[in-house]
This record gives C-alpha cells, structure tokens and sequence, in this order.
C-alpha cells in the first residue's frame, strides 16, 4: 500500500435536517444547511487553496488564501468561514483571485525559511504545496528584513520538535489543543510582529500543560511541530490502517512506514472510535515493539532456578506439550489450564480458549479480565442480558448529565475523555463519583456540578442512595419501567426503604446527603443521561452488585436503549471486550454462554470434535489456591504479568512456585517469567493479523506491518501446542479463526475479516438481524427480553481500617503509563512517570512528620513496600492513593485477597495501610535514598 | 488453605443473597455456586461443613448441603 492521505474538506461537516444547493465553479452540489462554502466546493471536487483551515477544526479565517467570489455578495468573502445559502454561485478561480492568493503567499513565503529541499517535512507542507498551487515564482518584499527564521527550536519533548522559525501563526495547532485535545496548553502570545506559539507562559512544552496527544502536530500545515522520528529518519512512504494495542478506546492508527521500520502512528480519521484523534500512548509511545529486550527465541529451562536455554520453536513446543501432558497424566485432566490475554487479539485468544477445553480437555481458561472488569461481565448480564457497554462512544455528544463513577478518562481512557470534555464545554452537566478529585472534576471550562467525593468501598450504597430518590421523589420513568423491566415491585420495595436513603448512608460514604440528592435529581430530569465507570466501580468486594445498582438506577430513569445514554464500562487494555467475548472465562463458551448448556456445548462439540466439559473451571485465583494444595500443577500463561498485576503478590508467587510447569508467552521476560519453565516470545502489535475489540464493541482489524519477529504468529503457537498434545488444530490465516468464531458465536454471525475489510469496523451484535453491527444495545427490548431491576443491599467489604492500619490506599492510573508498564517503561513516556508515588493528604503526613518526597513505608496486613510521598490535596484524609506501573514499587505486596463477592475480582480499590517515613529524619533531613524492595509480611 | 479461601468465598455470596427470604436465599447461594464454582471448590466447601470448619455463615452450610 503507498502512503494513505485522507481528503481535507477544510471545515467539518454539518448535521441537518435541511440541505442547500450550491453551485461552485460550474459544478452543482447540495450540502446540509451551515456546510461551509470551502466544505461544499471541497464534495464538488474543487480544492479552494487554504493554510488556516483543516476539517477537524472549526473555520478562523485568519490566513485569507481561501478567497472566492460569490454571486451578489461584495468583496471576496473567506470560503472556510462563509456559511452555503441555497442558490449560491461561487467562483473560486480567475485572476482577481490568483493575484491576491499570491499576494498572500508571498507574505508568508518572505518570513519563512527557504530551506524545502532539506525540511523534515518536504513533500508533506501544506505551506509548499500552496505556494506551487498559487504559482507563486517570486518574493518582491525580499528576504533581508527582520523575520523570525533564527528563533531556537523546542525540543523539549521527547516525540516531536517545535522549530517556531517555520511558523506562519495559523493557530491551527491552538486550535487543536482546545477543540480536538481540550487541554488549553497553547496560546498565541504577542501582538503582531512578535506574536508566536507558546506552550503555558512561555514554556517549553514538555514542562507546560501539554498531555503529547500529537493533536497539534497532526494539524501544523508545516514542519513547525513535527514528529522527531520523520526529522530523524525522513517522510514516511506506506501507510497500513491498524488498531492501537494499548487502552480499550481502540484507536485507529495509520502506521506509516518506511521500508520495513514505523516512521510514525498517525491517527485515523475514518476510525469510529477515535475519528482522527490519539493519546501520547498510542501516537508515539509504540517503541517498545522493537526493544532491544525484547526475546524473540523460545527457551526453556527444567526448574527455576537453572538458567535459560534458547531452543528452537519444535523443542520448545514438544517440551510444553510433553509437560503438560505428563502432569495430566499424573495428575489428571484437571491439573492444568491456561490464562488468555487481553492485549493478543480475538483470533489469538479464541484458539487459546479452544486449545484448554478441546485439548486440555477442562475449562481451566481464565483471563486478565478477572482481575478488573469480570464484575461487568456479571452484573450486566444479570441485569440487561449480555456483558457489554450500550452505546458506541459517539453516543456521548448527545448526553445532557455525564456520570463518571469510579473511572479518570483523562489519564485512562484520553481519546474518549476528549469526546466527552468537547460535550461538557457544550453545556452538558458532569457528576463525578470518585474517593480522588481527579483531573476532569475542574479543567479548563469544564466544572462538575457535583463531586460526591465517597469514602472507598461505598459506591453501593451512594448508587442506591441515588435511586432512593429517584423512586421516593417520584422521579421514575414509570413507562418505560412498566413497559420493558421485571421485578420492579420488589426492586421499589426495597429501595425505598429509609435505610437506603442520602440522609442514612451519609455517615458511611462521607457524602452530604443533600448534594447526593441534588445529583440524583440532576440524574433523572436533565433529559439523557448516562453513566460511565471503570476499575473504581469493578475492584471492590462489591464491584458486580455495584454495576447492577448503575443498570438498576439507568433502568428506573428509562436512561437505556437510545443515543446519548446507557451504561458504559471503560475497559482498561484494548481487547478485554473481546477476550471477555472469546469465551476466556472458566464458566462460558464464546457469546457468553455457560458451559453447562447442552444446545451451545454441542454446537462446539460438533465442530472441535471433542466432548466438552459442563462443568465450570478454576478462576485465576482459584488456580492459585489449587496450586498451593498441590492439584493444580501446569499453567500456560498468555501476555500477562499476573506476578505482578495481581494482588498479594507473596500469596501469587508461592502459587507458581508451586507448580510444575509455567509456560509464558510474551514478549519480555517478565515478573511472571521468573517463576516459568518455558518462554515462548510472543508478536506485537505491529506483527499481529487479527482484530482487537473495543470498549464499543468495535471490532477493529489489526493488520501487520511487519513479519513476526519472533518467527511464528501467537495463534500458531497455540495450535502446535495442542497439536503436539494429540488435538488437531491447524489454520492457514487467521482469517478463518474469525470465521469459526462467526461460525459458533450468534453475535458475530455477520463478522468477517472481508466484512470488516469492506466496512472499517463493526459493533457487535453483528448478525442477520443487523448485518452492520449494533451501536446502540437494547433499543426495543433486552437482551435478557425484560432489564431486570435486581435489590443490591450494600455489603460492606471486610477490609476495613484499624488503629494499626487506620488509612484506605486505592490504586489508579497515570496518563503516560500503561497497567504494569511493560511496554511504556520502555519508551519516552517514562520521562512523564519515573516512578509509582503514594499520594498523602497534607493533614496525613502532617501527624506523621512526612513531607513531600520523602520514601515512605505503606504496609498493610499481608506486605509492605516504600514509595515516594507526595502531598495532594486530591485525596480525602484518611486515604492515600498510588498506581502500580514500576515492579519496583511492589503495588501489590500490599494488596490483599479480598474479592468480589459474585466474580473473585480482587479488591485493589480498598486496603487498609499504614505509612510512616521510611528512613529515620535526620536534621539535615531524611537520610538515606536507596529505596528497599518491597517485602511480605512472613508466613502469609 | 484453600478451604479457608472458599469458606471466605461462600461467606461472601452468602451475605450477598441475605436480604432475600429464606428459601429464595439459600437457593439464591446454590445457584451461584453451581454457576461460577469447580467442582473441587464445591468438594472443598463440602469437606469444610463436614470438619465443622469455623465461621461459616449459616446460609451457607444450608447451600452446601442442597449441593451434595
Ligand atoms: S500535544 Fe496535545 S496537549 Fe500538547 S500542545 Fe499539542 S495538542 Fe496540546
Ligand atoms: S505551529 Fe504550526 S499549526 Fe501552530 S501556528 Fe505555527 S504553523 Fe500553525
Ligand atoms: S486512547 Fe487508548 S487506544 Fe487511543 S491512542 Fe490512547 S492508548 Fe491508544
Ligand atoms: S483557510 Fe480560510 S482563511 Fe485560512
């Protein structure tokens, strides 16, 4: 494929009911009522010349080079901000034009350095191609009087240089940052003659606001703001369309190529999720695909204490298979199992999935999603019928009340966060549900109108308190309840009762009863509400009663079944959707079907050829539990670092050290890998052929830019092993692991690569009844038939605070970073987040004579670890925050095996600590600043 | 050991479904157990009523025993 551009129509496009028709340079042409003329001649073919106008951002008019003639109108009007009126004749060529675009251009051209033939960005200027557009041969004002072409370049971030000699003051790139971003980080500072781009107050930009979303260097006409990797390396000459690997927004990339090495990620403009725009992640921090560090030979090893031999892929494989099969043999079928990932693709964890119940014979296939949104899974299912978000998120520009529980999309989910500031700066009304003041509840025009700043682990009773009200103030959608839901006397009986009411809850979840009430009147009368959460909801000991409380309050208020509302998980890696889908749980089949349904297992039965299980499998934890009693003794593990993601990680390692074979798949020897038999080098990204599912349920193809590196695709893998263990499993493309899926799975009947190929993405359910996928879920009716309106009593957790453990940590994320940092740390974007910090409220580290920076010991009842403190006032007393990106920090030594209730889900969001200074204060302050390992509390 | 995980594990589906009358609770704890558990989970939750483990919660034994 050569290099892919996308068509620039100069402004965006308009909605309207109403359309008008214009005539541009002969050639007819009807748009929606408030097209731009630019927008219109632009869809008639006719390219006018621009510099300050791009389609992702709303018309300036400041560079007066879109200039054209309009019948019966005075002057030459600017085509970009001139709105199309039925009946319009626009001229946008003849020589009045001609003589005053080179005017312009010639303007520009004589403060602009005459360097194009060795410019970063020649052959991609928009500045270069106008002036070749324009004609322009000559420069009458010379190039001797004062100019900016000496002005020293920024090159402070680490992904992209700023070099303001080659500025021609557009302001596109400030425009981007406050339209597309909604960071507000640029500002074009001066008057005239001195005015320039200017991070913050004349900062450099990576110590200004700047977030590296690339927004403005996507949009810069020049080489002004360009990416390092083009100045480096030059312009890119192949585009392939593909996903990004990190969060689950799903973002759709160009990885733009030259010859066999990425020059750069540049985000795509036709990707429904994204729509153009990306995050510092995936817009640049994709090097850690070809780190040196990566392992591209398997190796294996006969215990854990020897060193690792490299072999080849036929050892390693017959190795794995002989293992496992000895272990089953001596064991039984249920001694070993395996854990499917949610950064490989669909096809890839499909065939894992398939390789434990075909060839392994059990349903011992967990995966990641256990530990953060397997809650979502239950409580969506128990409530509306099926494990999945209900709107696509274009859906967002259409909320008048955002909820955000639990969740910080500005550092987790950016892309989408983006979307939804653009709503809130529309006018829309934000609640915030969280325990931290995260960055959303006050940013740059944007203020929520309730925080209900709730102690950890009480998100149920505030949710039920929230539907108190509605059912009590009489605020309910009587229709649509009596209508579409079941058990609604029962639901009504209980959540009435006084317990459940702002003014009884308030003295356990901190929140005033009187702004609950005010947030849940905002809830159920603002028009379209809907609700967005994440890990703040999921990772409690409550976290599945928890989001059948957000279906049961979206229920009451008819929030459910159009645009503009719903119930939106954001999902943490990019295809944990779809490896929730795959059929990676212990006790459901592809499509969310259990295991114990006769008709489903059939369907599977015939095909595979094997009797399947009806019984269900080990959960992680549960593995980890059957592994220390000695009947679980083999695990195949893929792409995750469960020895540091999951929590207590003293009680995690004794369960590997446990066993007789860990086998892990990956593509850096990792926490996990230090306790493995066998390492089996996975692909990234860049490698990979498949699809990714996102949060939406989009399904988005991933496509390959190079070969694999390691020698054999993951899915390949995966069928050797079961192969080698006596299951025939082959495929020649992974385009038929996907037909299989369509094949066996009703909700992606319709799905195929072709398919996806032909139409960019697809959002499951994707079948007969809707062959182009389904961006809104239960429109006319559940999936379950009735939504189900389900009493949640609020049960609160076990972990609770103590004299000797008297403070709450909770665990989140950083922007830069990514889960447990095994690709990010391996990029630039550790400059943004070195290491994990613990966050303390001034008052908590008052009264334990900490101050900022200090290393301090939090210790909790199973381990303790040091990290860095800094004081925030973002937190309430009583709770420090940290993230777990860096193994050093050791996160998890702390974290304890509450879970869940309904799905084990670990309860990283609650434990119960203490912090005291790590080092002694001496009076020249705190001595010592080698930070000690983290470390178990002994005998766990 | 992993006894004591599943008995914590019961007790906490247990005090979830206790809000329910009786009977609808306790078939409430069945079907979970039956849905989400391993068979070996369910043997070990058998084995912990029958050693008369400590601190299980009362609606649980009662599941166990419509398990067996
Ligand atoms: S990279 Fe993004 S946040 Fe930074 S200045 Fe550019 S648009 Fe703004
Ligand atoms: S940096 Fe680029 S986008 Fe910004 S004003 Fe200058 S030329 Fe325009
Ligand atoms: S928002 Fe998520 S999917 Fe999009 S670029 Fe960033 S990390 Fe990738
Ligand atoms: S493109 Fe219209 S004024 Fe710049």
């Amino acid at each position: 494929m050569s290099l892919l551009k996308e068509p620039d129509h100069g402004t965006p496009a308009r909605t309207s009911d109403t359309t008008v028709r214009v005539t541009v340079d002969g050639q007819a042409v009807e748009v929606p009522k408030g097209t731009s003329v630019m927008r219109a001649a632009s869809l008639a073919g006719v390219a006018v010349p621009k510099l300050c106008a791009t389609d992702s951002l709303e018309a300036f008019g400041s560079c007066r080079l879109c200039l054209v003639e309009i019948d019966g109108v005075k002057g030459t009007p600017a085509s970009c901000t001139t709105p199309c009126a039925d009946g319009m004749t626009v001229t946008t060529q003849n020589d009045r034009l001609a003589d005053l675009r080179r005017g312009v251009m010639e303007l520009y051209i004589s403060d602009h350095p005459l360097d194009c033939l060795t410019c970063a960005a020649n052959g991609d200027c928009e500045l270069q191609d106008m002036a070749g557009v324009v004609g322009l041969r000559d420069v009458r004002y010379g190039y001797a009087g004062e100019n900016h072409t000496h002005q020293e370049k920024d090159l402070s971030n680490p992904y992209f240089d700023f070099d303001p000699s080659k500025c021609i003051l557009c302001s596109r790139c400030v425009r981007a940052c406050d339209e597309v971003q909604g960071t507000f980080a640029l500002t074009i500072e001066g008057r005239g003659f001195d005015s320039k781009v200017s991070p913050g107050m004349g900062e450099k930009f990576f110590d200004s606001e700047c977030v590296s979303c690339g927004a403005c260097v996507q949009a810069c006409p020049t080489s002004t703001l360009q990416e390092r990797k083009v100045v480096e390396i030059g312009m890119p000459t192949r585009s392939v369309v593909t996903t990004c690997a990190y969060c689950g927004v799903g973002c759709s990339f160009k990885a733009e190529m030259r010859g066999g090495e990425v020059v750069r990620m540049v985000p795509f403009k036709d990707g429904g999720a994204n729509e153009g725009h990306s995050c510092v992640k995936g817009r640049f921090a994709w090097g850690y695909a070809t780190h040196s560090e990566r392992v591209l030979s398997p190796m294996v090893r006969e215990s854990i204490d020897d060193e690792w031999r490299e072999v080849s892929w036929d050892e390693a494989i017959a190795y794995t298979a002989e293992r496992l099969t000895a272990i089953q043999a001596a064991h039984g079928p249920g001694s070993i199992g395996g854990i499917t990932s949610s950064r490989c693709t669909n096809e890839e964890v499909y065939v894992v999935q398939k390789m434990v119940r075909a060839a392994f014979g059990n349903n011992n296939v967990d995966t990641c999603a256990r530990v953060c949104h397997s809650p979502t899974g239950y409580g969506l299912k128990q409530t509306f019928g099926t494990s999945a978000g209900t709107q696509n998120f274009a859906s967002v520009a259409k909320a008048d009340v955002i909820v955000v529980i639990g969740a910080n999309p500005t550092d987790g989910h950016p892309v989408f966060a983006s979307r939804m500031k653009r709503r809130l700066r529309q006018g829309a009304k934000l609640v915030v549900v969280d325990p931290r003041r995260i960055d959303l509840v006050r940013s740059p025009h944007i203020e929520a109108a309730h925080h209900l700043q709730l102690a950890p682990g009480t998100n149920v009773a505030v949710v039920n308190a929230m539907a108190h009200v509605v059912v009590t103030e009489g605020l309910m959608d009587d229709a649509f309840v009596a209508e579409r839901c079941e058990g609604t006397d029962e639901w009504v009986a209980f959540i009435s009762q006084p317990e459940n009411s702002p003014e009884a809850v308030e003295h356990v979840t901190g929140v005033p009863a009187s702004e609950l009430r005010a947030a849940a009147r905002l809830y159920a009368t603002a028009g379209n509400a809907a609700i967005y959460y994440g890990l703040g909801v999921t990772e409690h000991s409550q976290g599945s009663t928890m989001v059948m409380g957000m279906a049961n309050l979206a229920m009451a208020t008819g929030n459910i079944g159009r645009e503009g509302v719903g119930i939106n998980p954001l999902r943490g890696q990019n295809n944990v959707q779809g490896s929730c889908d795959m059929g990676s749980f212990p006790h459901e089949l592809p499509g969310y079907r259990h295991v114990s349904d006769d008709a489903v297992r059939s369907v599977f039965e015939t095909l595979w050829g094997r009797t399947l299980h009806s019984e269900p499998g080990l959960r992680i934890p549960n593995m980890f539990d059957a592994a220390i009693d000695g009947t679980f003794r083999g695990l195949y593990v893929q792409g995750e670092d469960i020895a540091q993601s999951d929590p207590n990680t003293t009680h995690v390692h004794k369960a590997l050290r446990s066993m007789d074979l860990v086998v892990v798949q990956d593509l850096f020897l990792n926490e996990t890998s230090k306790f493995a038999h066998v390492f089996l080098p996975g692909t990234s990204f860049l490698e990979k052929d498949g699809t990714f599912t996102n949060a939406e349920r989009r399904i988005n193809r991933v496509r390959p830019v190079m070969q694999p590196k390691n020698g054999k695709h993951e899915w390949q893998i995966v069928c050797d092993i079961a192969q080698a263990m006596g299951y025939p499993m082959a495929y020649d493309h992974p385009s038929q692991i996907m037909d299989e899926i369509a094949m066996t799975t009703p909700t992606f009947a319709g799905v195929s690569f072709a398919h996806l190929d032909e139409v960019g993405s697809l959002q499951w359910p994707c079948n007969s009844n809707a062959p182009q996928g389904t961006p809104t879920m239960h429109v006319d009716g559940f999936v379950r038939g009735k939504g189900h309106l389900i009493p949640t009593p609020y049960v609160p957790t076990n972990e609770r605070s103590t004299r000797k453990y008297p403070l709450i940590l909770t665990t989140g994320r950083i922007l830069s970073q990514y889960n447990v940092g095994a690709q990010t740390r391996r990029t630039s974007n550790s400059m943004w987040h070195a290491e994990d910090v613990l966050e303390v409220h001034a008052h908590d580290a008052e009264v334990r004579g900490i101050e900022d920076g200090d290393l301090v010991q939090v210790s909790s009842r199973v381990g303790a670890t040091t990290l860095r403190a800094v004081i925030s006032d973002r937190m309430p007393v009583g709770v420090v925050y940290t993230t777990f990106h860096h193994p050093v920090s050791g996160a998890n030594v702390v974290t304890t095996d509450q879970s869940d209730w309904a799905t084990n889900c670990p309860e990283y969001k609650v434990t119960a600590v203490q912090v005291g200074l790590a080092q002694a204060r001496t009076p020249a302050g705190v001595v010592a600043q080698d930070r000690p390992l983290p470390t178990p509390v002994a005998g766990d | 050991m992993a006894v004591a995980a599943q008995v914590r594990l019961v007790n906490d589906v247990a005090r979830h479904f206790r809000h329910l009358p009786h009977d609808e609770a306790v078939a409430g704890v069945v079907q979970h157990v039956r849905t989400f558990w391993e068979p070996r989970m369910r043997a070990q939750l058998l084995a912990a009523v029958d050693a008369g483990e400590d601190g299980l919660d009362p609606l649980a034994v009662e599941a166990a025993e419509a398990l067996r």
